[in-house]
């Protein structure tokens, strides 16, 4: 019986929440409080590290890789755009819903023809898909407005209470309230029986398949789970800007979350979050001082974190707290990161 | 005596090569049957036709007298056919409870389960715990599988198959690799596996064959050379001729 005990203790341990997660939300609520005079860029990085945790979600834990993600995105931007615009859904928040089954719908479709092939094969057909999708709403812009937008969005109160008011208030923490709730339930996933068999299917579809699991059934789901997420972000974005234009579908929006990505890691839940957070400061900060060639640096910024390898930064930056612990308690390195882990 | 796993007439092409050819065997419920063969005899495109990796040219497989040609890799795993990988094909960053925890949570159709984390349920949990204790694998369970000496991974190896509780288990090279100290482990796994479970082992090692198994089958160039007891395939003249006649 101890045995038992233990096996269940152990299985259960990577799903335990570390104090440094606790700590992260707290930071990230403190921020709505403390900076209110930048809701709205807030709001955007609440929005793309929802977006960025859909991709991780299939390209962290499934490996997944999507250069199309965007067409979710834009789904649920239009849909929400359209329920709001004609007037068929006024409560935001069943809105929200909607759009995102739609871009669920969407997802699952698609799935079918992402799941074959391999990496490069992949990209194209996601890619393709985006580009697909983007045509199709440029040519009905009868519907979707075209290249001017889609006119006419104006949002009800939030459960008739909040309004969203023209700082960006109401909509920084509805973002944050549906960030936050979306994480919880990927967090349930990544650590649930279909979570590690995703990771055994990353690693490995052959030898998953042989253990007994269905490689292609999980792998439809999680892609599907990820429509979900990217279309509430994209709804969110409509929701909260009052805006949806043909840009929603776009390559370069698919492209920026691979490098959201890259900049803060896969496969551990926050590396979009972190990831989104950085990639918009780094964009704002850079576009200070030089508005037109921002993206030079952002480039720059990417070679070298490639070139050096995301572990050896986060050494270099843990170096400093860490000589402090030591010469304080004289322990050896206590603060550690890896991309497995918690920040 | 009833038939565990059988093929009729399998055969298959790459190209213009014939690896299998017309190959029909029958294992019977319970034995140790061994699969044996030089080099290049086609044993391993055996097994992957076997698992469904590979689909034959022609030609029908049977489980349990159910036909399970068209059946998926994992469609066969629960339905009772198992394997183990002649190279190390386990899961580096994971734990043996974790790769066994795979395993079982499949065969009780529970991994799919998305909304409850790993650790929850008791029937998995304590099949888990089984399984690690019955292959000596309790202490190990929460190191990464990358840390385990490779015999540990040998053993694990077998325990993940042995955890979707199969009718019918492919061992293949079980013992390979295995430094000599290691090697009574394994093979004592191997001995003590449940006398109900079909045992096809492909082996390259021939004291391990005739020490295990009760019924030989020996392979050349992709076609059935010779099927027998023991004795009877190490007396006869041919296999002496193609096989062993190599080794001596």
């Amino acid at each position: 019986m101890t045995a038992q005990t233990d096996v269940a203790y152990h299985a259960r341990q990577h799903g335990r929440w570390h104090w440094s997660e606790i700590a992260f939300w707290v930071i990230v609520l403190a921020c709505g409080f403390i900076f209110p005079s930048r809701y709205l860029i807030m709001t955007e990085v609440v929005r793309l590290a929802l977006f960025a945790l859909s991709l991780d979600l299939i390209l962290g834990y499934a490996g997944i890789v999507s250069l199309g993600h965007a067409a979710f995105f834009g789904v649920g931007a239009y849909c929400a755009g359209l329920l709001s615009a004609h007037g068929l859904i006024n409560e935001p928040i069943l809105a929200l819903v909607v759009a995102g089954l739609a871009a669920t719908v969407l997802g699952f479709a698609t799935s079918f023809l992402v799941i074959r092939g391999v990496d490069l094969t992949r990209l194209m057909v996601t890619l393709g898909i985006a580009l697909l999708l983007e045509a199709l709403a440029e040519r009905f812009s009868n519907i979707t407005g075209g290249t001017d937008g889609l006119q006419g969005i104006e949002m009800q109160p939030l459960l008739g209470l909040f309004e969203f008011d023209m700082f960006g208030k109401t909509g920084f923490f509805y973002s944050l309230a549906v960030l936050f709730a979306l994480f919880l339930l990927a967090r349930r996933i990544v650590y649930s029986p279909f979570g590690l068999s995703l990771r055994a299917i990353k690693n490995n579809p052959l030898r998953a398949a042989a253990i007994g699991i269905p490689v292609n059934k999980r792998l439809i789901a999680i892609y599907t789970i990820a429509a979900f997420y990217a279309g509430i972000a994209g709804a969110l974005f409509t929701q909260t800007t009052q805006l949806a234009s043909l840009d929603v579908f776009s390559f370069e929006r698919s492209a920026d979350l691979m490098l959201m990505l890259v900049i803060g890691g896969t496969g551990y839940l926050y590396g979009g979050l972190l990831g989104a957070a950085v990639f918009k400061l780094l964009q704002v900060a850079f576009s200070t001082i030089t508005p037109q060639y921002w993206g030079f640096w952002i480039g720059l910024v990417l070679v070298v974190i490639v070139m050096v390898g995301r572990q050896r930064i986060h050494a270099a930056a843990l170096f400093v707290p860490n000589l402090i612990l030591k010469q304080i308690g004289g322990r050896k390195a206590v603060v550690a990161l890896s991309d497995n882990e918690a920040p | 005596m009833s038939i565990a796993l059988e093929t009729r007439n399998l055969d298959k092409h790459f190209g213009g090569l014939r690896v299998t050819r017309d190959l029909s065997l029958k294992v019977a419920t319970g034995a140790r049957h061994a699969l044996i063969g030089p080099n290049g005899a086609g044993k391993t495109t055996v097994i992957n036709q076997l698992t469904g990796v590979l689909k034959p040219t022609s030609g029908r497989i049977l489980l349990e007298g159910h036909d399970i040609t068209d059946l998926s890799v994992h469609g066969r795993v629960l339905r009772g056919l198992s394997r183990t990988f002649q190279i190390n094909q386990l899961y580096p960053d994971l734990t043996p409870l974790e790769t066994i925890g795979l395993a079982v949570s499949e065969r009780l159709g529970r991994g799919g389960d998305w909304w409850r984390r790993m650790g929850t349920r008791d029937d998995v949990n304590a099949e888990i715990a089984e399984t690690l204790a019955r292959f000596r694998l309790l202490d190990v369970m929460n190191d990464l599988t990358s840390t385990l000496p490779y015999g540990k991974q040998r053993l694990l190896e077998i325990a993940v198959a042995i955890a979707a509780k199969p009718r019918v288990l492919l061992l293949d090279e079980p013992a390979a690799g295995v430094p000599e100290g290691e090697r009574k482990d394994i093979l004592a796994a191997v001995a003590s596996l449940p006398r109900d479970v079909t045992v096809l082992l492909i082996e390259h090692d021939m004291d391990l064959v005739f020490s295990f198994a009760d019924r030989i089958s020996v392979l050349v160039s992709g076609a059935l050379l010779v099927e027998g007891a023991p004795d009877e395939v190490a007396r006869d003249p041919q296999v002496k001729a193609v096989y062993l006649g190599e080794a001596a």
